[in-house]
């Protein structure tokens, strides 16, 4: 580090002084090529990482909450694949939107959403969070998720069986293989 | 504690109906009586008399249900009202004039009524006098409409 | 009072299954005032099904509640075969007796699959899903739905029986027997599922009565009132079985009445195999129904469920109430829960068996 630069230190803010060095840290690392070869070699630990401990919210909203208590039961026993629900939205990051959405509760499922922190990954399950289903001229069912919050993952089916749940997530671990996030130099 | 065993109806459906009539008179017609049911019409301003007398005097312990109905012209609101121990569910139907549709509140007689009550308020209108807590419950507060209502058009999108 | 505060249970919370909110008073850790909160999962079901024919509305019946959707479905088409005014098969009714009362196991042990892991016990949970899957199988064998089957049909039921399900339902009961056992010794000897329930959520059954309780938590108040026996529809006036009940009208004999009914369940379910007839499972029905009214109850696995349907001569209906049991008992909740801890809060409201579904319809 040269004199220069140091100067400019003692006269700046701690959140000025953070930006710079990220900046300049972000760049030498990009110029010299050092980050591309990071990204390649940690993106699979940490993509393995993250599709092999999927923690959803525990949240039930209609009848596909059913069948997602059925599929971490002993019969289809989805913990094998490392699906273990969490009460709190803090320590999870699938948000499984298995119901109709009404107007009242619209707010809430969008802050449960913003309270989980990234990477965060939302499944719609069963027809009502995919389309509104058979509700299609309810006045009070927003027709889809999709509509205000970002979906990975259609689970078709009135409700689907567990094991289409589970293929849900063996489709979101091949979604996020795909995607190959690893560099934590970003953020 | 003991049991409460409700095995044998203490009263006829006929005999139940007749005291009603006989007591009322001119307010109560009996529209028929069937096996383990009565079917009664109510004026609007003697309902509440009707109810009282129906639970003190008949036993009729249980408010069932309170279901308003749109016809066009006017609302009609339906109270089933069982009692257990004569095994007889009564339907009392109230008819409601359209531009002023208020009836007595029976949440002070039977507790069960109140959330029916505040849900008949909710998606159809019905005002009901009396009642302790007269809120939305089903919609959210700022809602405009009364969804049951015929006129009410169902829309595609929220 | 200075340290009052409400608190929010809801509506994402562990202790809730459904979607509702719990706003409770508490003076230190005491319950002062509680006020439910529903509408979470309203959607208008009443205003939809007028845009519905009578057929179309069997599917929807099934998503009512969606842990018994069996019960609801045939009881929509019980309301619109009296509003018709026709009588059904024999063999039907029997084949509808049986499912129903399958179909009144698999809710009870969601219902205590769900009160296992709010008292902490995981095994219970387990176990509980295990037994369900047996009868779920059963049910998909006769007609391929693991939950909403769309069974029922107005005038009989869709299919006959598949060849052997009176041997598999036989199977899986005498295999029921035996755990059911084992799930009870698990919760019964256990200190603290005791402990938590004993004594907890008191209701006198005059109160019960009032507040418009039905079903197995009115039972549990020590009122023997069952509407299979009071007013018996299908085949439940053949059968032999005795009304469950417990006098103490705490949290714990809402629960023993609910495991005893699984008992009577199957007692009835036996039965209905064995003096099924054979025969014809439907008749033709008409399109439109005659100009009327009709109003038909009948005892769910959670209470007193009736519809009210109002034709005025068209292929739809004119207007469809349903009742649901459980939308009176979550209104009765505040009563049993003044008084007690906020900790006592999960069992008091476990036992009540919660379906937002039916509730807010």
């Amino acid at each position: 580090m040269d004199i220069d630069l140091s100067f400019q230190a003692m006269t700046m803010t701690a959140k000025q002084f953070s930006e710079m060095s990220k900046n300049f840290i972000r760049e030498t690392m990009v110029t010299t090529g050092a980050k591309k070869a990071i990204d390649k070699l940690t993106a699979p630990i940490w993509s393995w990482g993250q599709r092999n401990a999927l923690y959803p919210l525990h949240f039930g909203i209609a009848c596909c909450a059913l069948e997602m208590a059925a599929s971490s039961g002993a019969r289809f026993d989805a913990e094998r694949l490392g699906i273990i629900y969490r009460s709190s939205p803090r320590q999870s990051d699938v948000l499984l939107v298995n119901g109709w959405i009404s107007a009242k509760i619209r707010p809430s499922l969008k802050a449960l959403y913003e309270q989980m922190p990234a990477p965060k990954w939302v499944i719609a399950m069963g027809e009502c969070s995919i389309s509104g289903g058979p509700w299609y001229d309810a006045y009070n069912v927003i027709q889809g998720v999709d509509t205000f919050l970002p979906v990975d993952i259609y689970i078709p089916g009135c409700p689907p069986r567990p094991d289409a749940l589970l293929d849900g997530f063996l489709k979101l671990n091949r979604k996020i293989t795909a995607e190959n996030r690893g560099s934590f130099l970003e953020d | 504690m003991k049991v409460i065993i409700y095995d044998k109806p203490d009263r006829s459906e006929d005999d139940v109906a007749r005291a009603i009539e006989s007591k009322f008179p001119g307010a109560v017609e009996v529209l028929k009586t069937a096996p383990r049911r009565i079917f009664l019409r109510v004026t609007r301003e003697s309902f509440l008399d009707v109810c009282t007398y129906m639970k003190d005097e008949l036993s009729f312990e249980h408010n069932s249900c309170v279901s308003p109905v749109d016809y066009i012209e006017h609302f009609t609101v339906v109270y089933h009202i069982s009692s257990w121990a004569n095994h007889i569910m009564a339907e009392v139907q109230v008819d409601l004039p359209r531009d002023d549709p208020t009836v007595d509140s029976i949440t002070p007689l039977w507790g069960g009524a109140d959330w029916h009550e505040r849900e008949a308020f909710d998606l159809m209108g019905v005002v009901f006098k009396g009642h302790p807590d007269l809120r939305r419950i089903m919609l959210p507060e700022e809602f405009k409409f009364h969804p049951l209502r015929k006129d009410f058009q169902v829309g595609r999108r929220v | 009072m200075a340290d009052e505060m409400w608190v929010n249970m809801g509506p994402q919370h562990p202790f809730n299954h459904g979607l509702w909110n719990l706003r409770v008073r508490l003076d230190g850790e005491t319950i002062t005032a509680a006020e439910p909160i529903v509408g979470y999962l309203h959607r208008g079901w009443e205003k939809m099904v007028e845009n519905r024919t009578y057929p179309q509305i069997i599917p929807l019946a099934d998503r009512l509640c969606y842990g018994s959707s069996f019960s609801w479905s045939h009881l929509y088409c019980l309301a619109a075969e009296r509003l018709f005014d026709i009588e059904i098969p024999e063999r039907a009714k029997y084949i509808r007796t049986a499912c129903l009362e399958i179909q009144r196991i698999i809710s009870h042990l969601t219902w205590l699959m769900a009160l296992g892991t709010d008292l902490g016990s995981y095994t219970i949970l387990i176990w509980c899903l295990r037994e369900r899957e047996v009868f779920i199988d059963r049910m998909v064998d006769i007609c391929g739905a693991r939950m909403t089957y769309n069974y029922p049909r107005i005038g009989g039921v869709r299919n006959d029986l598949p060849p052997n399900f009176a041997r598999d339902v036989i199977r899986s009961l005498d295999l029921f027997e035996t755990r059911l056992q084992e799930i009870e010794a698990l919760t019964d000897s256990n200190a603290a599922f005791r402990m938590r329930t004993v004594n907890i959520g008191n209701i006198s059954a005059e109160k019960a009565i009032n507040l418009g309780l039905t079903g197995p938590n009115l039972r549990g108040s020590g009122v023997e009132l069952d509407l299979r026996r009071h007013e018996p529809y299908e085949v439940y006036d053949d059968m032999d079985f005795e009304i469950c009940t417990a006098t103490d009208g705490d949290a714990w004999s809402r629960y023993r009445v609910r495991v005893d009914e699984m008992r009577e369940s199957d007692k009835i379910i036996r039965q209905c195999l064995d003096k099924m007839p054979e025969g014809p499972v439907r008749v033709k029905v008409p399109r439109c129904p005659p100009k009327g009214t009709v109003g038909c109850r009948v005892e769910d696995p959670r209470g007193e469920s009736l519809m009210y349907i109002v034709s005025d001569g068209t292929d739809k209906p004119y207007r469809l109430k349903v009742r649901s049991p459980n939308y009176i008992n979550l209104s009765a909740a505040p009563a049993m829960l003044l008084g007690y801890k906020i900790s006592d809060v999960p069992s008091i409201m476990g036992v009540l068996d919660m379906c937002i579904g039916e509730t807010d319809r």
